[in-house]
């Protein structure tokens, strides 16, 4: 088992960084370009998700997020302690978005759900939201 | 700078080649200037040249379909060309295929709007 965890400022400078940092870790694994491709996706989708909706880009905040191997699975895991998500079936559902004035596409669970084996979504209102996602390499 | 982006005007279609990553925090800053743009010189039609585009998750996806819907109530189109395979796969499961014209390159784009 290898694993590794970083918490940076919720300010979405952070985005590349944290997704930057989860490819570096996973580098000596020489996974195929496209699955190497679709973990950092994950990561950036989490990720933006904590910072913009989470946080609403308060950088007196900060995203923790984690990454294990284990065998042939990698989990990534991003946990923030922001506003919370009052409808997780609801934001679940493809194009739903609710700053859709800010150009979100309402597509990031859509591309999670698409791109890991296992998605598990916790949030409470005031509490705050942990994504984990699970892929098989 | 995480996306570096080249920008040239040809009649009244926007040709963008973009260099890097899309994620919120490039598109944000890009979006500004590409608005700035489009007003200035009464853009109709936008070009985008993914060749040497890294990276693009639902953000960037967010700033197409936006322009997407920007531009259709002038008839005007988003082209979208040189996909790597690890754009395309976004950009199919968005469903962005659906609404932006997909060129497989830059001259096919130009050729199809006459502006070769």
């Amino acid at each position: 088992m290898n694993k590794m965890e970083i918490k940076f400022s919720a300010l979405t400078q952070n985005i590349i960084f944290a997704r930057g940092s989860v490819s570096s870790f996973l580098l000596n694994l020489d996974l195929q370009v496209g699955i190497h491709n679709e973990i950092k996706t994950l990561v950036s989708e989490a990720v933006t998700n904590s910072i913009v909706h989470g946080y609403e880009e308060d950088e007196t905040k900060e995203v923790l997020l984690k990454c294990q191997i284990e065998g042939n699975l990698v989990t990534i895991k991003v946990v923030d302690e922001g506003v919370g998500i009052d409808n997780i079936e609801e934001a679940r559902k493809p194009l739903f978005s609710t700053k859709k004035e800010l150009e979100r596409s309402g597509l990031g669970f859509t591309i999670l759900e698409a791109f890991c084996d296992e998605l598990t979504v916790t949030s409470e209102l005031g509490v705050g939201t942990t994504v984990i996602c699970k892929k098989k390499i | 700078m995480s996306l570096n982006v080249k920008l040239v005007v040809k009649k009244r279609t926007l040709l963008i080649r973009l260099r890097g990553e899309m994620d919120q925090h490039s598109t944000e800053n890009f979006k500004l200037r590409l608005l700035e743009i489009i007003e200035k010189y009464k853009i109709k039609n936008l070009v985008f040249d993914m060749k040497d585009l890294a990276f693009i998750d639902s953000s960037g996806i967010g700033l197409l379909i936006a322009r997407y819907n920007q531009l259709k109530t002038d008839d005007g189109e988003v082209i979208i060309c040189e996909l790597n395979d690890n754009i395309e796969r976004i950009i199919m499961l968005s469903g962005l295929y659906k609404i932006c014209v997909i060129k497989e390159n830059l001259k096919a784009a130009k050729g199809y709007l006459g502006i070769a």
